[in-house]
């Protein structure tokens, strides 16, 4: 594609964005001409405001430039004008499909600056719900691969488990998908029993039926082999050369899980495995999410069974609000949550860097604290930028077709992309 | 026991171990937090890069983040952050740039840096030389500035809307309906550095930026002062524009502080 052309692309906002056919300048001597096509950013297989600029040389991706971008609203410029509650919700709102996985970062990050002791049952809460969001995300993006290769059933079924998840967190947190659960300190209520005992009973009964059952409409299907086996193969080094975490490393063969490496809350006492891929293709990538999902219903089998009885969040008063109850009764109290909640809490200066295992990779919080009560700055780590970056690389040669693949075996959600 | 966050161990003489490779583009190593971070001399930053790839085993660039620090005369710090997955450790390696100083790219390193650099150009306007694709890329297409700059407004200088007269979008000037509402929380007994009501025989603090009502404040407020200083800080000072916001909070917590206005019970949220 000449220079001119894509500085016609860039104009702006107002500037069509259709196909431009026939503008390639790799002429060959039939006169045959690479495209240039748009791929989104309104494309139902982008997962979201995806623009995709590639060229084509007849249905042969020759080159691919993903444009980002469009949805970026920037959470970090205003997460430095909030203090550091305010600035949790946001986190709910960058992967808008596993919300508490970003929540966790952040708390842990502002927990590290504080070194801030977090009680057992948080911890395990903690642990509990953010498993619980790693099904959820991941029967999205199951889900959404399997619809973008052709297939329309396990969507369906896959989404069932969806909507129960997302029941739970409405149960425990009074909101469907951007439950702000997480605190610094703890998480910031306790779940009725009842929900635990419905959540152990789902996870022996419901999800492994409904889930086993999408996942053998495809797992072995002709079809969805063929679309995904052997497509986009990203070998160890380049892995790593291109900064791949999450089920993406995985899937390329190398056992990395911070989950496991560097254990936070009380990962340390799960007894769970980690999937890797063998042939560090697509299919690969899908089977590793599939094993993660069954590996995280045992990790929250374990929960259930160990979670002590005790306080759900941190009881210094400076950092975590008093009860309800208390301030009825407690001037302390109620001075506490009266300064918590306008003034917020002071982190002493510092920085550091937080990352967890979130359902799409690792994603990381760089945190850094000049002692006020808001965040100097807090840059956030997207697992999608990352992994996006690798289109070109990974697209080169590949057919048309094969991009939704790819871009479903990557499970990319443009709110944390482009924050 | 303290925190809970992810439990990362360097191992024994690492810090010796790294002193010695980077050798004399190390400027400074820092631990705190249990985490290790490595300031290099901005144009060595490519040699170190390959140095601790491939000589101490730091396979993976995670990120490039950028920090602005209005009050330094280089003022922006691009932090690198390094993981290795063979001795499970991370490292941060920092160094500072301003505007017009180009840090090398470390793309030929790793490929993954193109739109980490792409990103902190396009928050920051650090220029990296050797960066082939230096495009924006989170910013609109035909954006200027560099939004995550402390003196960039927190509101920006242009929004957009559909205009049903033009049928296309339009960019305008940014008109807020409600002035930007920044609170001074900061407390006198912790550090603000402006005279408090009924505190005039202290030494005279420097003078604070915005015109002062401080004056009159003081005069009528000397009777109420005792009562008002046990009330807690939530004092509003409305910043007269988004941009004086931006300013007065890049200097926070060291610089004087705007005086507190003596009225404050109608604007307490």
């Amino acid at each position: 594609m000449s220079a001119d052309t894509l500085e016609d692309m860039e104009m702006g906002a107002t500037e069509k964005r259709t196909v431009v056919v026939g503008t390639g300048s790799h002429e060959d001597p039939d006169g045959i001409q690479n495209y240039t096509i748009n791929f989104g950013p309104q494309h139902p297989a982008a997962h979201g405001v995806l623009r995709l600029v590639m060229e084509l040389d007849g249905e042969i991706v020759e080159r691919c430039d993903p444009h980002v971008g469009l949805l970026h609203r920037g959470t970090e410029k205003l997460i430095e004008y909030k203090t550091y509650l305010q600035a949790l919700p946001y986190f709910d709102r960058l992967d808008y499909c596993s919300p508490l996985g970003m929540e966790h970062s952040y708390v842990l990050a502002v927990e590290k600056l504080l070194n801030l002791e977090v009680p057992l049952r948080a911890q395990y809460l903690r642990v509990f719900f953010a498993e619980l969001t790693r099904i959820c995300n991941h029967m999205l993006n199951l889900g959404s691969h399997v619809m973008d290769v052709g297939a329309m059933t396990p969507n369906l079924w896959l989404f069932e488990i969806r909507e129960d998840c997302l029941n739970f967190f409405e149960r425990a947190s009074g909101a469907r998908m951007h439950s702000a659960y997480f605190r610094p300190g703890g998480v910031h209520q306790d779940v009725p029993l009842k929900l635990l005992a419905d959540i152990a009973d789902w996870l022996d009964t419901r999800l492994p039926r409904l889930f086993e059952d999408a996942i053998s409409l495809v797992a072995d299907n002709r079809i969805f082999k063929q679309r995904n086996v052997d497509i986009a193969v990203v070998s160890k080094e380049d892995a790593l050369k291109w900064g791949f975490s999450g089920p993406m490393i995985r899937g390329s063969g190398i056992a990395w899980d911070i989950r496991k490496a560097q254990p936070y809350d009380v990962y340390d006492r799960m007894e769970f495995d980690v999937p890797v891929g063998t042939n560090y293709d697509c299919y690969d990538r899908f089977m590793v999410r599939v094993e993660e999902v069954r590996q995280s219903a045992r990790i929250m089998k374990q929960c259930l069974s160990e979670m002590p009885e005790g306080p759900i969040s941190s009881l210094d008063r400076k950092v975590s609000p008093p009860k309800r109850g208390e301030m009825k009764s407690s001037m302390e109290a109620l001075i506490h949550h009266f300064k918590l909640y306008t003034e917020g809490f002071h982190v002493p200066a510092g920085e550091v860097y937080v990352a967890t295992e979130s359902p799409k990779g690792e994603f990381g919080v760089y945190l850094v604290s000049d002692g006020s009560n808001k965040p100097y700055r807090c840059k956030i780590r997207p697992t999608a930028f990352s992994h996006l970056q690798a289109m070109d690389f990974l697209m080169k040669g590949h057919m048309l077709a094969d991009v939704t693949a790819v871009l479903g075996a990557m499970d990319i959600v443009f709110g944390e992309c482009d924050r | 026991m303290g925190h809970s966050a992810p439990h990362v161990v360097a191992s024994e003489g690492l810090a010796d171990e790294l002193r010695g490779l980077v050798g004399s583009d190390l400027l400074a190593l820092i631990e705190a937090h249990d985490e290790m971070t490595l300031v290099v001399a901005r144009d060595s930053v490519e040699r170190v890069m390959v140095k601790l790839r491939d000589e101490a085993d730091y396979q993976q660039l995670m990120e490039i983040a950028g920090v602005d620090y209005l009050d330094r005369p280089e003022r922006f710090e691009v932090v690198y952050h390094l993981l290795s997955v063979t001795r499970n450790h991370r490292l941060r390696v920092k160094l500072s740039a301003d505007e017009a100083s180009p840090v090398p790219s470390v793309t030929s390193v790793w490929p993954v840096a193109g739109w980490l650099e792409r990103e902190v150009f396009d928050m920051y306007g650090v220029i990296f030389s050797g960066n082939t694709d230096l495009r924006r890329i989170l910013t609109d297409y035909g954006f200027s500035g560099h939004p995550q700059r402390k003196d960039f407004p927190l509101s920006g200088y242009v929004e957009l809307r559909y205009s049903e007269e033009d049928k296309r979008v339009v960019y305008e000037p940014v008109k807020l309906a409600q002035d930007f509402r920044s609170f001074d929380f900061m407390s006198p007994w912790e550090g603000a550095e402006y005279i408090l009501p009924g505190d005039e025989k202290a030494p005279p603090a420097p003078p604070a930026p915005p015109p002062a009502p401080a004056a009159k404040a003081e005069e009528v407020k000397k009777d109420a002062a005792s009562a008002e200083a046990k009330k807690p800080r939530a004092a509003s000072v409305k910043a007269a524009t988004a941009k004086a916001d931006g300013d007065a909070k890049a200097k926070a917590p060291a610089k004087p502080r705007a005086p507190r206005k003596p009225k404050a019970s109608e604007d307490k949220a």
